[in-house]
């Protein structure tokens, strides 16, 4: 059911679409920018934010540095935990894996708390495909699953819809009450039809927010308590984990669960911070571990850093083009700004315009929970996809252009001074056209007669006599 | 008192003399020795932004090699200093004569403020003032302290203005929210980044702005060209603009 548009995957023409119906844009705007206005008020209420952010970050690198062993320590007090530690190369074997241990137990029916790996893996499809049914239990999850798209934002799945889409949804799928729009009525449908699904659910998966080396355990963060509720009959528990969720010590997780919350939605802590160490008793509890794309990356000296990321959905809320243009603009299971970096990462042709939709304004860097530096992060992707090949000539060949001219202080006041000239002669629509992207709803600065340096060299000739 | 070498951004140089010509009058007016090597063109911004560094490398040896003789190089744009100072290093292994250069490489107010140590500037501007907060001069330079980071409030650009006589700041719902322009942006995704400055011209509506006022000209040029297009009221000054006319209008009184 979640699978990708096969269209365009640029972002600027989707842009263009969300931002063309003007009042949705503006309410996704306005709600985003509430969430990250609430961030602002949790971060301002600790004094030591800052200090916290520089702690998680040298955390996470630390982390990365060592991964291999903090891994393997990782697996060995898992399964002295009792629990089963499976790696996974890819999404392909992921998905194997967690099929196989599915068939094993005959489970048809899973339950699945939010989990953006499996969304990069594409799980939901391929399970079904085999028979298995799989119902995504966190609420903004679930609405974005029985509408058949992919979630628009990885802490607020489906903060694309309207309350009203909401009710449409549901009508058609929970039978609720045609035109009912009421976020409480709504809630209520979703919340008992979701109880059925819990309890007729033969396993459960989550996601890993934080695993530890230390201890084997790991810790899901809700607010819904779905994934304590998906777990806690069915006697199967699979948890899907990429390598980089790891922290080496118990201890560390005050650091993250502090930053996580307040940097998603400016809670001082999810309602529900799981802790889970091993199986329950008689049942199963298998850790997946996936790679899928995940070595090259910490292999870069230029894109390490993305790794450390915790999926709070910061750099989303306060990127004023994520906010404008909604998350399926971006075509990927991440988007925004972290997704902007990531996406690249696996596929630089698909994902070439990503790092370009942005206007570099640095805010994702500023309020990322661990430093990670997104804007250098996103420019040094343009270097990269140009170094590539993978640069359009629509942006490659007026760059060339322009390198030529400036690259000549004669070339430069020759053409500047033809610019400035020729430009007032010519009739409007000349000018402002179809070719004339900056010109569709601005007006290009009126030509002055003379450059600064003109201006210049008649001023100081006159002032200082040369 | 320090030579200063002038770095005017090209599209100033090309669209806004004024604002240049503002620059360099403030600094005089503040005892700078003030030269405009005529050699420059551009920093090469636009092609770093759009990822092509091969481009880049002999702009920024050849912009080092002109401004490398002056005490400090001012430049009334947060976004091109941003360059020099941050992203030039990839071009420049270790370089000496870059690494003496690039710390002096300075926006117009940090400038004025910072090296100069000017606290408020005599002059009268007696006009409600909206300050859009360039980002790259705010979260590369930080020449103010911005919205997500926690710590002590500070604004170097809003400091000099306050000072003024008769000056008004009008107060933001989003104080530091991008516009939008975003160089190659502006025009790749022309939707968005149409709706952004919009919506900044929205906020500095429901303020009262009277003046929009900034430390980079490419950021007004953006919002100026859609205020033109929707014959808004709200007049656009550079930062320099203000506080030269300011002095003069403080001078005759």
């Amino acid at each position: 059911m979640t699978t990708h548009a096969s269209h365009t995957t640029d972002h600027a023409p989707q842009a263009a679409l969300f931002v063309a119906d003007d009042k949705r844009a503006h309410w996704h705007d306005g709600a985003l920018w509430f969430v990250r206005a609430k961030r602002d008020r949790a971060a301002q209420a600790l004094p030591e934010w800052e200090r916290l952010r520089e702690t998680a970050s040298q955390i996470k690198l630390h982390t990365l540095s060592r991964l291999a062993e903090y891994l393997e320590q990782f697996e060995a007090s898992a399964h002295r935990l009792g629990a089963t530690v499976h790696w996974a190369r890819d999404a392909a074997e992921h998905n194997e894996i967690v099929l196989s241990i599915l068939q094993r137990h005959g489970a048809r029916r899973l339950v699945k708390s939010k989990s953006m790996l499996t969304e990069e893996c594409h799980l939901n499809p391929f399970l079904e495909r085999h028979g298995i049914s799989v119902v995504d239990t966190d609420l903004g999850e679930r609405i974005v699953q029985l509408a058949g798209e992919p979630p628009s934002h990885i802490v607020l799945p489906a903060i694309h819809r309207t309350k009203e889409d909401v009710g449409r949804i549901f009508h058609e799928h929970l039978h609720t009450e045609e035109g009912a729009s009421d976020p409480k009525y709504l809630a209520e449908a979703a919340r008992q039809h979701l109880r059925e699904k819990f309890l007729e659910a033969d396993a459960a998966l989550t996601g890993v927010n934080f695993a530890v080396a230390e201890t084997g355990g790991f810790v899901v963060c809700t607010n819904e308590g779905n994934a304590d509720l998906g777990v806690s009959l069915p006697k199967l528990h699979i948890a899907s984990m990429g390598i980089e969720k790891l922290v080496p010590c118990a201890e560390h997780l005050g650091v993250f669960l502090r930053l996580l919350a307040r940097s998603a939605t400016g809670q001082p802590i999810t309602t529900y911070s799981s802790h889970f160490h091993g199986p329950v008793s008689g049942g199963e509890l298998h850790i997946v571990l996936v790679d899928n794309g995940r070595t090259p990356i910490m292999g870069s000296d230029e894109f390490r850093r993305s790794l450390s990321c915790i999926r709070c959905g910061a750099c989303m809320n306060t990127c004023p083009v994520y906010r404008r243009s909604g998350g399926h603009s971006y075509s990927a299971t991440v988007p925004g700004p972290i997704g902007s970096i990531l996406s690249p990462a696996r596929d630089a042709r698909a994902h070439g315009s990503l790092p370009f939709a942005c206007s570099l304004c640095g805010s994702c860097t500023d309020v990322c929970p661990v430093k990670i530096d997104l804007h250098h992060q996103l420019l040094a992707w343009r270097h990269e996809i140009a170094a590539r090949g993978l640069l359009p000539i629509s942006k490659k060949l007026p760059m060339r252009l322009a390198s030529i001219v400036l690259g000549h202080r004669w070339l430069y006041e020759l053409s500047g001074r033809i610019g400035r000239w020729i430009m007032p002669k010519l009739p409007r629509w000349m000018i402002y056209n179809r070719f004339n992207a900056w010109g569709r709803q601005r007006e290009l600065p009126e030509p002055p007669r003379e450059s600064f340096r003109e201006r210049y060299r008649r001023r100081n000739g006159s002032a200082h006599g040369k | 008192m320090p030579s200063v070498g002038l770095f005017i951004p090209c599209y100033v140089d090309q669209f806004y003399p004024r604002v240049g010509l503002a620059t360099v009058e403030l600094l005089e007016r503040f005892g700078c020795q003030v030269e405009f090597p005529e050699a420059q063109t551009c920093c090469g911004q636009p092609m770093a932004n759009t990822g092509c560094a091969d481009l880049v490398a002999p702009i920024a040896r050849r912009f080092v090699e002109i401004f490398a003789p002056y005490d400090y190089v001012v430049c009334p744009s947060g976004s091109c200093v941003s360059m020099v100072r941050n992203h030039y290093g990839e071009y420049f292994d270790h370089d000496p004569t870059f690494e003496r250069l690039r710390p002096r490489v300075m926006e117009l107010c940090e400038f004025l403020t910072e090296v100069l140590g000017i606290e408020r500037v005599e002059g009268r501007f007696p006009h409600r003032v909206g300050l859009h907060q360039s980002c790259h001069g705010l979260r590369e330079l930080r020449l103010a302290s911005s919205s997500e980071i926690v710590g002590p409030a500070h604004n170097r650009t809003r400091r000099l203005l306050e000072s003024l006589e008769g000056i008004e700041l009008s107060e933001l719902k989003r104080p530091d929210e991008c516009c939008g322009f975003g160089g190659t942006f502006a025009v790749a995704e022309e939707a968005v980044s149409c709706m952004m400055g919009l919506d900044r011209i929205a906020d500095h509506e429901q303020a009262g702005t009277e003046v929009l006022t900034g430390n980079d000209m490419s950021c007004l040029m953006h919002l100026e060209g859609l205020l033109r297009r929707q014959h808004k009221p709200i007049r656009v000054m550079h930062v320099a603009e203000i506080l030269q006319s300011a002095m003069l209008a403080g001078a005759a009184t």
